[in-house]
């Protein structure tokens, strides 16, 4: 397994995201490309799950799009990811929310973590 | 035929230029220590013989250890022929490393034994369809092979009939697979796709002509 691990030290760039958890909620520009048009979406919503390990890790994001639920799954190595924002930490006691797909409306909401104020 | 003997490594996926994700085969070609090199004058073709990965020498045969000897070399854990071997000149006791015979984007076919499944029916061995239904009074053969053939003549079951039994552990030939990049301090190769056998298993990587 070593020799994979290198194989993605090699191959993946470093890039600097900023250091989201599950619950929170986060802006994902993601490059699109139409043919020979390239455009940025915006993806925006609940981190879910944050899974596997070096090269092949990912994250899903979770939103509510005109009433449908819409989970999408980015590769953190992906050279389509443009930027990624994070808008707001979330209050949550476990690292999956598969819970929230059972789940509509208000109680679809994640409790937001203050932060203490640097002083 | 030019080509080296390897370990598969493990499976992976890396992005390309384009932004795609690839899924590729990590595998730990050579280093290859030549152990013999056949002539026309001596044997009648010409060819190249190659060893690779680590024997213990408890392992190996008398006669080996001799033929190892004569290379100067360790004994090697698996030695093969390659015929009409042109892409360098080596002679006997020399290594033969990846980037010597393969470059990024070449094209190779890799060789191996797929992993064992055991015993298998006839629905998983050859894809045969079963049999649908679970009504019309049918249960108990919802995989099953359905006709063997014809009744009183022959009276018999035509010989190479597909039927259940042993499948895996063959000897496969996976044809054009991509070398998507090579890392030749470590004798590592990455080919896109997926490659016979488990983790840790020789694999032969021939360059195709």
């Amino acid at each position: 397994m070593d020799a994979i691990k290198f194989v993605h030290e090699q191959l993946t760039p470093q890039r600097d995201f900023p250091n989201f958890r599950p619950g929170d909620n986060i802006v994902v520009n993601y490059k699109i490309i139409e043919g020979d048009k390239e455009r940025i979406q915006a993806f925006r919503g609940d981190v879910i799950q944050i899974k596997g390990e070096g090269g092949t890790k990912t994250f899903t994001v979770r939103k509510i799009s005109n009433g449908v639920g819409v989970e999408r799954i980015f590769p953190f190595s992906s050279p389509n990811i443009t930027e990624i924002q994070l808008l707001k930490r979330g209050k949550v006691r476990r690292a999956r929310l598969f819970y929230l797909r059972a789940l509509l409306g208000k109680k679809a909401r994640i409790k937001e973590k203050k932060m203490a104020a640097k002083s | 035929m030019n080509g080296l003997i390897g370990k598969k490594i493990g499976m992976t996926s890396i992005f390309d230029q384009a932004g795609r994700n690839i899924a590729c085969t990590v595998i730990e070609a050579g280093p290859c220590v030549v152990t013999q090199v056949k002539t026309d004058d001596t044997d009648g073709y010409t060819a190249i013989q190659m060893g690779f990965g680590v024997a213990k020498e408890k392992n190996t045969s008398q006669a080996q250890m001799g033929h190892f000897q004569k290379a100067g070399t360790e004994p090697k854990r698996r030695i093969l022929e390659f015929r009409d071997f042109n892409a360098v000149n080596k002679s006997l006791g020399e290594t033969v490393k990846v980037d010597e015979i393969f470059a990024e984007g070449d094209m190779v076919h890799a060789i191996g034994t797929t992993k064992g499944k055991g015993f298998q029916g006839v629905v998983r061995r050859h894809g045969f369809g079963g049999v649908m239904n679970a009504t019309h009074g049918q249960h108990n053969r919802l995989r099953a092979p359905g006709s063997m053939g014809a009744s009183s003549y022959p009276s018999r079951v035509f010989k190479g009939k597909r039927l259940g039994g042993r499948m895996g552990n063959d000897r496969v030939k996976i044809k054009n697979l991509r070398v998507l990049k090579i890392f030749p301090e470590q004798n590592l190769i990455l080919v896109k796709g997926a490659i016979p056998g488990h983790n840790g298993a020789f694999v032969i990587l021939e360059k195709k002509k």
